[in-house]
């Protein structure tokens, strides 16, 4: 049976072939792949609406017998949480995808990063539709290659010795968390006898609390390598400053995502592990808030600048998933999405810098974009004060809920340890100003010290208005995506 | 006594045996018709899966006798665990055969030796999963050895070769030594080698139990060394770089098929009594094999070299089923990444044996192989991330998720994290040679030294000579597998069971 899903999969899937096997001409082959891109991004919004006008269960449902020795079935479908991400995952491709139309990676074959774009989409939305736990993770190991090969061989072009280093570091951590994540699927299978992702929080009963706790830390290192939970993030920064544009926005708008997910989603499984590991997670989380944006104070790099800062967002996401609260997955789906949207502007726009000056270095780049290039610099300062939360853009939604959630956690847990991580994360969230603050004086203030660079083209404009409409969307009328979020409150959940 | 032979229940070994004789004959009457032999043996190894497929479903067992008191006992059972391996071992002959073709057909190895030694050990590989005594066990382990040695040092001018066989010839010959000490032992201590009085005289508790323990980890040494587990896989680099690489590929999986299925018989036929004190000790040997194994391959730049330490890790993988006790979802589970290591390790034997032909054999030779020669690259790309276990290689990662899983529902939690650890140490290995595989070709990295056109010259030297056709068909046809098998993952297995 062909469902809905199979089709917003399959069809980047078909594009990667088409631009692999057909197009021999670059701007032909990057048409294709808008023309893809485009057909899924308007595919996944029908299962989001549905959703929203669904009672909170799984829409888009398929599922037949797919590895039967193993009590594995082909089960697809989508709920309140999984839905905007997907439409995430498609808008954040349908951008890069357009992106590649006017400007070849500054190495290798386009028709290649074409195709691998449309394999990552592809992949990343297999992942969150999964309702399979095998699925899901074999989806969740597709994203993997896709993505070291637009790190090792689209990366950046003056160092290729350095790019692949970063790439299979990025692979390999993430392949040992996701093994032990495996680990932890095949325990609630041995446990519960079943991989069925809409079963199992109704079996969690079954599951002893011992091996509660074991699955919950199992999935917070396997999941906490890939969103990255500190300290396992030390794959990130080198991954972000050596992936071309789109790999970063793609890594950080998507793929960190998985992560962040994973956590929601399979912690639901195991509520009592997830009672006795949560602190730890929110601990680590507040770190990574603190961590990242004393890292960014000191960085000269502006892609390893926006690289720990996703960091520090990252930990605002796990310390709203740690208070196991309603509006602890609220938040957290939201400060998702935001983060999403946001960080994959912020790449996109010093993306733009990189192809003018030829650098992400801050000496590199020079000073006074506003006065070299006004449109580039008011789109960089607006995705930095996007980021650094700024009241009537999506990022203060993300933090404020989080700090909110973490005042009231769960009744299982320690509430003034939470006020702690909350007064913690409100200081992270300062810091986090002065960094993006003390980047858009370096970058976008002060005298001219050299030439005036090329604006905005036309191209980009129309790759980045979806999300700078969507930062502007969601910061003023946040209900849109708490409505469709909460959601996740009637799926099911505790 | 005269006993009656269930000749249907040893057809498929038969014939490989009459197929062995006939390309020894017909290549001593007709020796300038070198395809003949080749033409035989393949015939046979097709007979035998003939045979094989029809007789599934059914077990059959003959050479049976009784004897006074003790029940009838049988040396000879083919049942469905069999029948599976009997299936994953003449793929995998047929596989090697096509790939000796050229060699045979060339005369760079004597055709009919090189057929008759192959489907002689091959027949005894089929032996060793059917036996069920230990005698039996130990002559069918030795027919797999003693051609193997030859087929090893059958380079008529190469001392490496010569040394390979040696090597391999003087440790086999210990591990042997060892394992008759061992069944002598377990003779003595129950009076009988066959699988069911054995088990049943451990069951009763009438045996003398440390003399059986220690018999039975003496007889476990000689499968240990044919699977390659440590500490018994020093001998595997330098005997896979020194023989032919097909016949490399052989030893690769057939070879250690039939370890595997002797591992299991004596394991959970004999010594299912005891299953708590081997699952512990299986289970190390796993972890250290796998762990070993992976080390090894890190440091390889030789691309014969590099699959031979990582058949040593894909060895501890699989042997990870059976330290998880061994059940029947275990011994599936085993099969199934037999089946899909056999069909994809072939492949990569095959691009090796492909890649000689042009006179290379480093992984840096390879540079852009994937580019220049789509079809050998690319399949030799795609086999390395079935071996990885990362999709697009879907049959991989399915066989690597039956193998976890064997662990963790035996309560193996460590073995599970060991192997998750090992499965990210491989990758490095696995993505370095891809990496190699898909760069750009020379000229576009050399940079502004401009030394890369005239390098480049050299390094594609030699790449116009062709493909033999046969290594062409191997490679196609196990790629043609492995992507469907990656597609259906539930037909790898179907075909087992």
């Amino acid at each position: 049976m062909i469902g809905g899903l199979e089709i917003i999969i399959g069809l980047p899937l078909l594009g990667a072939l088409v631009v692999l096997l057909l197009s021999r001409r670059d701007t032909v082959a990057a048409w294709v792949g808008v023309a893809f891109g485009s057909a899924t991004l308007a595919g996944s919004v029908v299962p989001w609406a549905a959703t929203i006008d669904d009672g909170g269960g799984y829409v888009a449902r398929s599922d037949t017998a797919w590895i039967r020795a193993l009590d594995v079935r082909w089960a697809l479908g989508l709920d309140r949480l999984s839905a905007p991400l997907v439409v995430l995952t498609a808008l954040l491709s349908w951008c890069c995808l357009v992106a590649l139309v006017r400007r070849a990676p500054s190495c290798g074959a386009r028709p290649g990063l074409v195709a691998l774009v449309l394999v990552l989409e592809s992949a990343s939305i297999g992942t969150f539709a999964a309702l399979d736990l095998i699925v899901f993770f074999v989806f969740f190991e597709l994203v993997l290659i896709p993505m070291w090969f637009v790190i090792a061989d689209w990366g950046d072009e003056h160092d290729p010795v350095g790019r692949r280093r970063a790439a299979t570091r990025f692979l390999v951590t993430t392949v040992t968390g996701s093994a032990l994540m495996l680990v932890g699927f095949l325990l609630l299978h041995a446990r519960t006898g079943t991989f069925d992702v809409t079963e199992l929080p109704s079996r969690a009963g079954q599951i002893g609390a011992g091996t509660q706790v074991l699955v919950a830390v199992l999935f917070l290192l396997g999941f906490g390598a890939k969103v990255p939970v500190w300290p396992l993030h030390f794959w990130l920064p080198d991954a972000h400053s050596k992936a071309p544009t789109v790999g970063s926005v793609l890594l950080a708008g998507v793929l960190l995502k998985l992560g962040t997910y994973g956590l929601l989603r399979f912690w639901a499984d195991v509520p009592d592990g997830a009672v006795r590991v949560a602190p730890y997670l929110g601990a680590l989380g507040v770190v990574g808030i603190v961590y990242g944006a004393l890292a960014c104070l000191a960085q000269t790099d502006l892609k390893r600048l926006i690289a720990y800062s996703s960091v520090g967002h990252m930990g605002f996401v796990l310390l709203a998933i740690s208070t196991l609260t309603e509006q602890g997955r609220l938040a957290a789906n939201f400060a998702n999405v935001a983060h999403g949207i946001i960080t994959a502007l912020l790449f996109f726009v010093v993306g733009a810098v990189k192809d003018r000056v030829g650098t992400t270095e801050l000496a590199g780049i020079g000073r006074a974009l506003y006065a070299r290039a006004p449109h580039l610099g008011a789109a960089f300062g607006f995705a930095a004060v996007a980021s650094l939360g700024l009241p009537g853009l999506a990022g203060f939604w993300g933090e404020m809920l989080s700090m909110l959630a973490a005042y009231s956690p769960a009744a299982a847990l320690s509430r003034s340890t939470y006020v702690v991580f909350m007064v913690v994360a409100g200081l992270g969230a300062v810091l986090t100003t002065a960094y993006f603050v003390v980047a858009i004086r370096r970058v976008c203030q002060g005298v001219p010290d050299r030439d005036a660079v090329g604006d905005v083209g036309r191209d980009e404009w129309v790759a980045w208005s979806p999300l700078v409409a969507s930062v502007l969307a969601l910061g003023i009328f946040p209900v849109i995506m708490l409505w469709s979020g909460s959601a996740s409150a009637l799926a099911g959940r505790r | 006594m005269t006993q009656a032979v269930d000749w249907v229940a040893i057809a498929p070994p038969l014939s490989l045996v009459i197929a062995a004789l006939t390309a020894l004959l017909v290549d001593a009457a007709w020796p300038r018709v070198r395809v003949l032999a080749g033409l035989v043996s393949l015939t046979g190894v097709v007979v035998a899966l003939g045979f094989t497929m029809s007789g599934r479903n059914e077990a059959r067992s003959t050479f049976c006798f009784a004897d006074g008191e003790l029940p009838t006992s049988c040396s000879w059972l083919v049942d469905d665990v069999t029948s599976a391996w009997w299936l994953i071992m003449l793929i995998a002959t047929a596989l090697v055969v096509l790939l000796l073709w050229t060699a045979a057909v060339s005369g760079e190895l004597p055709a009919g030796e090189l057929h008759f030694l192959v489907l002689a050990s091959a027949a005894g590989a089929l032996a060793v999963a059917a036996a069920q005594d230990l005698i039996t066990l130990l002559v069918a382990m030795e027919t797999v050895s003693l051609p193997a040695f030859a087929l090893v040092g059958l380079r008529r001018v190469d001392r490496r070769g010569a040394e390979a066989a040696l090597k391999f010839f003087i440790t086999s010959v210990v591990a042997t030594a060892l394992s008759l000490l061992g069944i002598s032992m377990v003779y003595g201590a129950t009076g009988s080698v066959a699988a069911g009085p054995v088990a049943a005289s451990i069951a009763s508790g009438n045996a003398v139990t440390p003399v059986i323990g220690v018999g039975m980890v003496l007889t476990v040494v000689a499968l240990g060394f044919k699977v390659a587990a440590v500490p018994f896989q020093a001998w595997v680099p330098d005997t896979y770089v020194g023989a032919p690489i097909p016949v490399a590929g052989y030893l690769s999986v057939v070879s250690k098929a039939a370890g595997l299925a002797g591992l299991t018989i004596v394991l959970v036929r004999f010594l299912a009594t005891y299953v708590d004190t081997w699952s512990t000790m299986v289970g190390v040997a796993a972890a250290l094999t796998m762990t070993v194994g992976n080390l090894g391959a890190l440091r390889q730049r030789h691309i014969v070299r590099l699959l031979a330490w990582s058949s040593v890790a894909q060895a501890g993988y699989l042997l990870v089923p059976l330290a998880a006790g061994g059940l029947p979802e275990d011994v599936t589970a085993l099969q199934a990444y037999a089946l899909m290591y056999a069909v994809v390790n072939l492949t990569a034997f095959a691009a090796a044996l492909a890649v000689a032909s042009w006179g290379k054999s480093d992984l840096a030779d390879c540079m852009g192989l994937a580019r220049s020669h789509p079809w050998i690259g690319g399949s030799l790309a795609f086999a390395l991330l079935c071996l990885a276990g990362l999709p697009p290689g879907v049959v991989g990662l399915v066989a690597k998720v039956a193998i976890f899983r064997s662990a963790v529902d035996g309560d193996l939690i460590w073995l599970a994290v060991i192997v998750g650890v090992n499965v990210a140490i491989g990758l490095v290995y696995y993505l370095r040679f891809l990496a190699v595989l898909v760069q750009p070709a020379a000229s576009d990295v050399a940079g502004p030294a401009g030394v890369g056109a005239h390098d480049e010259d050299d390094h594609w030297a030699g790449l116009d000579r062709a493909v033999p056709w046969s290594t062409e068909f191997v490679v196609g046809i196990t790629l043609a597998a492995a992507v469907v098998l990656s597609v259906f993952p539930g037909l790898l297995f179907s075909a087992i069971s």
